[in-house]
């Protein structure tokens, strides 16, 4: 492929030399300073408005950030002290679902793929290809899947707590997967070596080895997979997290349940005020968890990290 | 030291024996069950297959090809039902145009400012704030829309402009959906635009300043071409997101399936019909229940088209440079 690479050279210095040559770029340094103030407003419009959401959702939520949100059921009477505590129970039972689903499954994959596939035959290619797709495929699909395959079909859960944790454990798969993959990689091969010589069978070494020391790396990428899946709707709506519910869901495998961001979807679009309100409030509190997800995996990233 | 005699009491074997002590099925058996966990995603993807086959199959022995593929009318859920699907395939194009309009200018111009212009410094700070942007729920995005996005837009609507597209738009708009949504797409754009940008040889760079070049004609001319199919990569990654998004055009996009282009106007979309038919418990076996999978099963071919083409070339540029 070098001749694909000096093609690019080739031509790149012809466009460059011939600038030089008629002159074009002689006396356009305001050109560049141009180019330049178009990159950052590129790049501001996105930070910017990433403000805008967080200050527009503080702003509108404020009045309702009270204890009431957390304490109170979702009511459409009283909704000056409705809360959302059925969402947020929904949600952490949704969580810790996912959690205990996701991590065997995506780490076992991951270590697979580094340590014992064949990148040469044909379904290692296929497996790698399929998890590249599957990060791409958008949500709602995952939700058809869910609804056809484990609310109702071969798994037959009902609209359960775990048939939500199965599908968004279905979503998140591929992030596991590819930032546990990272991790071991991360490992240097040496330490494998080490092991091996000193007569460790293959499994031995992984297990005593390669996993402790990529441990950090895949607690960040659990968290950051979680911090994926809490914050989707679209499949939730589709296996069944019913948009109104008064009680605490009562198992994994029984009863009603919702959560945070499908309350929310339930709020934002009815028209009164105060269910804005309360669907700004819902948003502060989603974010808030988000960020301090996001701030632990970043803080276990930079403590636990161990550099070779 | 005298005589040297030839070590004749340490034999030594021909042959040594490296093969394990023990068949060690354990082992086997552990490498057998990470096998089945890698295998088990070609499994999701199976599922997904089955599970919108056999009921797209059933739709269409109801519904005939010729109803479903047209621009006539939508209203599966009417007496009697109407199944154009152009009319919400119409909807999702409109919204994704003018997502796409902001997204892939906005995630280029990120990108080059990422790779060819930030310090270290600009990098490390700019870099987690993208992907804060990238986590931020759509749900969120969505409320942004509907209550922040809408009422700028309709105070501000340019209407002088002639005909329909003078008329400012009501609560529910593909403008407001598509402009939300195009924001939300440019740090997908722009981080997978700047991987490409970062596996362009340094040397390409350099050769180009060497012969005089301006930082500007080096991002242009040498950097961006070289990126070329990783850029357009990001560009359908943009797109198959912009398919696939659900939650800001069910909440910001409004539920008529208008069939126009114009961004004032209320569409519905693919994604947020799916959303909105079957929102609780849909009965089985009802015609309704069978569009979803129909519309899912057109929904899961274009974004596997979209993403396989994405795939093939940024291996493209991955063997070019690596």
């Amino acid at each position: 492929m070098t001749s694909r690479r000096n093609q690019i050279a080739t031509q790149a210095a012809r466009d460059v030399t011939l600038a030089q040559l008629d002159g074009s770029n002689r006396g356009g340094q305001w050109k560049g300073a141009v180019f330049k103030a178009v990159l950052v407003l590129c790049i501001t419009v996105a930070i910017v408005t990433l403000v805008a959401v967080v200050l527009q959702a503080f702003f509108t939520g404020l009045p309702r950030l009270d204890m009431n949100l957390i304490r109170n059921m979702p009511s459409s009477i009283d909704r000056s002290t409705s809360g959302m505590q059925s969402a947020i129970w929904g949600t952490v039972r949704l969580m810790v679902g996912v959690a205990v689903t996701v991590v065997p499954l995506g780490v076992s994959a991951a270590i697979y793929l580094e340590e014992f596939a064949d990148r040469t035959k044909w379904y290692v290619r296929l497996i790698e290809l399929n998890i590249q797709n599957l990060a791409a495929v958008p949500s709602i699909v995952f939700g058809i899947l869910g609804l056809a395959f484990i609310v109702r079909g071969p798994l037959d859960l009902g609209f359960v707590v775990y048939a939500g944790s199965l599908t968004l454990s279905l979503l998140v798969l591929p992030t596991i997967i590819l930032t546990t993959r990272e991790a071991i990689r991360s490992v240097p091969g040496s330490i494998r070596e080490a092991s091996m010589a000193l007569g460790a069978t293959k499994w031995k070494t992984i297990w005593k080895q390669v996993l402790p020391s990529s441990v950090p790396g895949i607690m960040t990428g659990t968290i950051l997979a979680l911090s994926r899946a809490i914050g989707e709707t679209a499949p939730l709506l589709l296996v069944g997290a019913t948009v109104f519910v008064t009680y605490n869901p009562d198992g994994f495998f029984e009863g009603a349940f919702t959560s945070l961001p499908t309350q929310i979807f339930a709020w934002a679009t009815r028209p009164q005020e105060e269910f804005r309100i309360l669907a700004a409030a819902g948003i502060i509190v989603l974010m808030g968890v988000l960020i301090v997800m996001n701030s632990l995996a970043i803080w276990i990233r930079n403590k636990f990290t161990r550099t070779w | 030291m005298s005589t040297a005699a030839p070590p004749t009491d340490r034999t030594r074997p021909d042959q040594i024996d490296l093969t394990a002590s023990s068949p060690r099925w354990g082992e086997k058996a552990i490498v057998g069950w990470l096998f089945l966990c890698a295998a088990f995603s070609v499994l999701v993807t199976v599922g997904i297959v089955f599970a919108l086959v056999e009921p797209t199959l059933e739709f269409f022995s109801r519904v005939s090809l010729g109803e479903f593929f047209s621009f006539d009318e939508w209203a599966p859920t009417f007496q009697p039902p109407a199944f154009g699907v152009g009319r919400i395939v119409a909807g999702t194009l409109n919204v994704t145009f003018y997502a796409l309009l902001i997204a892939l200018p906005a995630g280029l111009g990120a990108a080059i400012y990422l790779s060819e212009y930030a310090s270290p410094r600009a990098k490390r700070i700019l870099k987690p704030v993208l992907e804060v942007l990238e986590g931020v729920p759509t749900v969120a995005y969505g409320f942004f829309a509907l209550t922040f996005i809408t009422p700028i837009i309709r105070e501000l609507w340019p209407t002088f402009l002639p005909g329909a597209l003078g008329d400012p738009p009501g609560i529910f708009s593909a403008a407001s959906a598509g402009l939300v949504m195009g924001i939300m797409i440019i740090p997908t754009v722009a981080s997978v635009s700047q991987d490409a940008m970062s596996a362009v040889p340094a040397s390409l760079r350099e050769a180009a300043y060497g012969i005089g070049s301006t930082r500007m004609q080096v991002a242009t001319k040498v950097v961006v071409p070289a990126a070329l199919s990783g850029i357009v990569a990001s560009f359908i990654l943009g797109i198959s997101r912009a398919v696939g998004e659900t939650m800001i055009v069910l909440i910001a996009a409004g539920a008529t399936p208008n069939l126009t282009l114009l961004p004032n106007e209320s569409v519905l979309t693919m994604t947020a019909f799916i959303a909105q038919a079957s929102t609780g418990d849909i009965a089985t076996g009802t015609i309704t229940y069978y569009t979803v999978f129909a519309v899912g099963s057109l929904l899961f071919v274009s974004t596997l088209v979209l993403n396989m083409i994405s795939i093939a070339l940024v291996r493209r540029y991955r063997e070019a440079y690596e």
